[in-house]
């Protein structure tokens, strides 16, 4: 089996569209060009502040979980890009149907981020109202919201609607039928979602060379679906591959598939350890190609980022990481009957019978018992 | 009052909520221009058009997700599985998306949808067209699961499923789908029996015998025949399988002092494992005999020409009210436990 594990066959077939290098350097893009001419000094500053702030908030996540003020964190170190470039091309009636790692585009979409660490606490699976911010909650199950967006889609043409649905998947989640199904009804019904797709290159331990022996892009036009592929590390061609993906959508064009080449730097959560099948030299070549570097190089040659700049962006985002970590230390542990809150929305007899059952159960302890029973239960 | 089939209480049920509610909308396979395999759909695209009654790809799990999708942007869908044992391609889907997301979501994104499954067997058909799969939902908390057994019920239940803001499993008895029977189409909805209650469909003094879908028809046939011997039996239609209003069934058995649960799927872990454990738990007082299973065995879907011997019928429901009654007529192995 081991010809599984090579590299994707005919990715020469497919060109990665690139505007700022590794080096920092802008390059021009026939395709990608007219989509960003609009992208002044002061946008692309604040896109590279986006990348610093979820850097750091992912940064501070991962230190809350290694000293247990989380249960587990999903890092996103490395893709910063992507999920910024991709949230920052939507408007805000644009509906996003995130997975678990997209906690840098609720960021960018607003959401209070000690709220959405309530979820990696294990205080709730819910880190904002969906409705206030127009994104789903983290979907765990992979490729499962693919399929969410492609209806909700379905439901702005029934309404008559110019706004769009965005999916985000992972390179894994490629494999799964649901993202196939979704390809399949976005086409037919020719909805405005968009599947943008983060390959970075790990799913758990398991190479993209063993999802697919093609480019991931490759694989939509076979539904009909234009794909296309772009530097996911580049987040001024993210952008403006959305934007393209968005346009298409927004005018009646259909579903795009955009494949953003990325890189997972950390593990695929803090519970993994990636020395047991990373390649030892990948996190150098990847380094190499990390996004904040090159657009901070970009924007030093462009003259927007002087001392004071650099210092106040480093500074706000120490602010947020710090204000993250007093909220979610402070997050309140759940009460007990939280947990048989929302099952359903009409009476149900037979769990209401559960629901008052146990708290009377709970009820029959006095203060002390309680005490006696927490620390029986604790670790000696 | 109409005279109505099963099945055209369906269709009358989905055109009246059609017309009611423009956020409702159907996806199924088949279900458009042919009107569906069992002509459930029959006349829905031409009236509604296909952006209400939406022929989808061949594919149950984008059915359900599609309509997860259709649901978070302020929809109401119905989705029809043809075939229960078409089910399962669709089953992720309901359990971890449909039957969580209210709670995942602490209540703000609501799924009202309603799903169709035409379930059962006694029609002859090849393997995956007969099935039984109405347990797997009941063990799934966040849906309610309901199964009508007659044109009335199955025209309200259905508009109550619709109209209810929790997912429902709508299980159709398809072996039942040509029976007619009297139809008040216009009555109010507010003033229906509500679809989570079960129901007394024959009284009866000697045994309570519990069952619902398409062996209801049969359970009521058992208590005509029964009156023969001078036994009086009590029928229940649950109705709705998820909750189960127990109520009814308890005062009943609280009177009769013995239980017989039948239903055409499996035993292990079927309905009538839950009834007899919560009656046991309820009524124990009370019973004169353990509660009797007579169901389909723990078999895969037998071929056809066996289905006959699987599925519980008049003769083997009335054997297992004589089990209730103390006095078996055949093999029951309870004695080769002692």
């Amino acid at each position: 089996m081991s010809h599984l594990r090579q590299e994707p066959t005919g990715r020469d077939e497919m060109t990665m569209h690139q505007l700022i290098t590794a080096e920092g350097i802008r390059v021009a893009d026939a395709l990608l060009d007219e989509f960003v001419d609009d992208v002044d000094g002061e946008q692309l500053r604040n896109l590279y502040r986006d990348m610093v702030v979820i850097r750091r908030i992912d940064f501070e996540s991962t230190a809350l979980q290694r000293q247990g003020q989380l249960a587990l964190w999903p890092p996103l170190l490395g893709q910063e890009a992507s999920q910024v470039g991709s949230v920052r091309a939507l408007e805000d009636e644009d509906f996003i149907f995130p997975t678990y790692r997209e906690n840098g585009v609720a960021y960018c979409r607003g959401a209070k981020m000690a709220d959405a660490l309530g979820v990696w606490r294990g205080n709730t699976n819910i880190g904002w109202d969906p409705y206030e911010l127009n994104m789903a909650t983290p979907q765990i199950i992979i490729g499962a919201q693919t399929l969410h967006a492609t209806g909700y889609a379905m439901g702005l043409t029934l309404d008559g609607k110019d706004s769009m649905a965005l999916a985000y998947l992972g390179d894994g989640a490629t494999s799964q039928g649901d993202v196939h199904e979704s390809m399949v009804f976005a086409a037919s019904f020719q909805a405005p979602v968009v599947f943008f797709c983060q390959n970075n290159h790990w799913a758990i331990s398991e190479p993209v060379g063993l999802q697919s022996h093609v480019p991931l892009a490759g694989r939509a036009p076979g539904y009909g679906i234009p794909g296309l592929q772009v530097d996911g590390n580049d987040v001024l061609a993210v952008l403006a591959a959305t934007r393209w993906a968005a346009r298409r959508a927004r005018s009646g064009g259909g579903p795009s598939f955009i494949e953003a080449i990325t890189y997972r730097m950390g593990p695929h959560t803090t519970a993994d350890d990636p020395t047991r099948y990373r390649g030892v030299t990948e996190l150098e070549e990847w380094g190499a190609k990390d996004p904040i570097t090159r657009m901070h190089s970009y924007l030093l040659e462009l003259g927007m980022l002087d001392d004071g700049a650099q210092a106040a962006i480093a500074a706000e985002a120490d602010a947020v990481a710090a204000d993250l970590r007093l909220a979610c230390i402070s997050l309140p542990d759940p009460a007990p009957q939280a947990a048989f809150e929302h099952v359903y929305v009409d009476a149900h007899p037979l769990l209401e019978e559960q629901r008052v059952n146990y708290l009377a159960y709970l009820n029959s302890f006095g203060e002390q018992e309680k005490t006696s029973v927490t620390v029986q239960g604790s670790p000696s | 009052m109409t005279t109505l089939s099963l099945t055209q209480a369906i269709n009358a049920g989905l055109r009246r909520a059609l017309e009611e509610d423009p956020k409702v909308v159907l996806l199924g396979e088949d279900i458009g221009t042919l009107g569906g395999v069992f002509r459930v759909t029959d006349g829905l695209m031409k009236d509604f058009g296909s952006h209400r009654v939406i022929d989808t790809p061949l594919a149950e799990s984008a059915i359900i997700g599609t309509a997860v999708g259709l649901a978070y942007r302020g929809y109401r869908p119905v989705c029809e599985i043809q075939f229960d044992g078409f089910i399962y391609p669709g089953f992720d889907q309901i359990v971890s998306q449909v039957a969580k997301m209210h709670v995942r979501t602490q209540g703000a994104v609501r799924m009202p949808l309603t799903i169709r499954v035409p379930f059962g067997g006694g029609i002859g058909s090849p393997e995956h067209h007969s099935e039984s799969p109405e347990a797997y939902f009941v063990h799934t908390s966040g849906l309610r699961v309901i199964s009508p057994s007659n044109p009335q019920d199955a025209y309200t239940m259905l508009r109550q499923a619709i109209a209810c803001d929790d997912p429902v499993l709508y299980f159709e008895p398809k072996r039942r789908y040509h029976a007619k029977g009297e139809v008040e189409v216009d009555a109010p909805l507010v003033q229906a029996l509500p679809m989570g209650a079960s129901r007394i469909v024959a009284a009866g003094t000697d045994v309570s015998l519990v069952s619902y879908g398409p062996l209801v028809k049969t359970a009521l046939d058992a208590a005509i025949a029964a009156t023969a011997d001078g036994v009086s039996i009590e029928v229940i239609d649950l109705r709705s399988l998820s909750p189960i209003d127990y109520a009814p069934l308890v005062a009943s058995v609280r009177r009769t002092g013995r239980l017989v649960i039948t239903h055409e799927a499996g035993r292990t872990l079927g309905l009538g494992a839950e009834i007899a454990a919560v009656i046991t738990e309820r009524c124990f007082n009370y019973l004169e005999s353990a509660p009797v299973r007579v169901t389909g065995f723990d078999i895969p879907y037998p071929p056809s020409k066996l289905e006959k011997h699987h599925l519980p019928d008049l003769d083997r429901i009335l054997d297992g009210v004589d089990r209730a009654l103390g006095r078996p007529n055949s093999h029951t192995g309870m004695d080769d436990w002692a």
